[in-house]
């Protein structure tokens, strides 16, 4: 349902040409990572009123999915005929601070995997119900029910020894030309952040609102859907949902984070 | 899972001019748009809001195809008598939905 296209496909040829002649020059030397004092949440650059739809619950529209993720969370489901609060109770407690440090190592998968797939994981092993598929309506509201339960909390370091090369990898896509336009995620988002790209301009790219309410979107979204987006905007093909290369990028994009406040969830342009 | 989002204050001052926000889920397909194998998408619109205050209208609004999904509306009202306020949207494909808000004015 995506109403536009993203913003990159949405720049005329020239304008796309131009913005590249003026990557290439400014990204021929990487600055690497933003220092950690620099950062700032996407939330910083929005608009007044988009800031005011942010801040009031019972105007932000990802309201409505957190209510109906509250519904699903004490809903029974499955050949077990659990409920999620069955087993974990009250969210507002014992899913505080969860979506903090995810995406999380999971020794079965033997890589990390993010909240949506812990969400379906826990569906299919201890509801044993069908996954619910990516970027549906149900997946995205128990996914912004349980973000909102850290909404305020700061973005935790990943402590996990396995997790680092997972880091590492998602860091080497981050920096890493992709796709017709030949452009890296770090050449818009470390090296010219705060600039504007034609008209648009160029947050730092972080995951601290997600899933987030998205104006072009009409709707909420994850943060997967947002990496495809850039990645079509880039004229590279994006991965699959799910595909480990997302969830690594997640991984790197949360650490990149560490420290910044969860937002979720947050309205974005 | 269409609830509806009321925000009204619990309590006001007779003669008192409150705000009123209702929000609703809603994909308001405009009826322009085209799927990806080519066959136009049919409009799905919420056509008619209004709101009564103890029975009496206070506020209606007609929507059309160029309101964002999820329309947010809202608009003020002067306290009178405590009392319930009434909503209800009425749309394309049969939509309706309605919900209530209780006030007390003092």
């Amino acid at each position: 349902m995506n109403r536009s296209a993203p913003s990159l496909c949405a720049l005329g040829h020239r304008a796309a040409m131009a913005a590249v002649i003026t990557l290439a020059v400014a990204g021929s030397a990487y600055t690497a990572d933003i220092p950690l004092d620099q950062r700032r949440s996407g939330y910083a650059d929005l608009g007044r009123d988009s800031k005011a739809m942010q801040d009031d619950d019972t105007v932000n529209p990802a309201t409505l999915w957190v209510l109906d993720g509250e519904v699903l969370w004490n809903q029974k489901a499955g050949a077990a005929n659990r409920a999620c609060a069955d087993c974990h109770g009250d969210a507002t407690t014992s899913m505080k601070g969860v979506a903090a440090r995810y995406p999380a190592f999971s020794p079965a998968r033997n890589g990390p995997i993010d909240l949506e797939q812990r969400i379906n994981l826990c569906r299919t092993e201890r509801q044993q119900a069908p996954p619910l598929p990516f970027e549906s309506r149900d997946l995205l509201a128990l996914t912004a029910f349980v973000g909102r339960q850290s909404r305020g909390m700061a973005i935790a370091e990943a402590s996990d020894e396995r997790l680092k090369p997972f880091i590492e990898a998602g860091r080497k896509l981050f920096t890493q030309r992709l796709g017709q336009i030949n452009l890296s995620c770090a050449q818009c988002h470390d090296d010219n952040w705060g600039k504007r790209l034609a008209g648009v301009l160029l947050p730092q790219g972080h995951p601290n609102g997600y899933p987030l309410y998205r104006l072009e979107w009409q709707g909420v979204g994850s943060l997967q859907r947002r990496l495809r987006n850039c990645l079509i905007g880039m004229r590279a093909e994006p991965y699959e949902y799910g595909a480990p290369e997302n969830v690594n990028m997640e991984l790197f994009l949360m650490w990149r984070a560490r420290g910044l406040k969860i937002e979720t969830t947050a309205v974005r342009p | 899972m269409a609830r509806p989002l009321i925000n009204v204050p619990a309590k006001v001052k007779r003669g008192q001019i409150f705000e009123i926000k209702t929000l609703i889920s809603h994909v308001m397909e405009t009826g322009y748009r085209y799927s990806t194998t080519g066959e136009r998408i049919p409009r799905d619109i919420v056509t008619l809001f209004s709101c009564s205050y103890n029975g009496e209208e206070i506020f209606r609004a007609d929507l059309y195809p160029a309101m964002s999904a999820n329309p947010f509306i809202a608009f003020f009202t002067m306290a009178t008598e405590s009392g319930t306020l009434e909503f209800k949207w009425t749309g394309d494909n049969g939509f309706s939905e309605t919900a209530t808000a209780t006030i007390t004015v003092e």
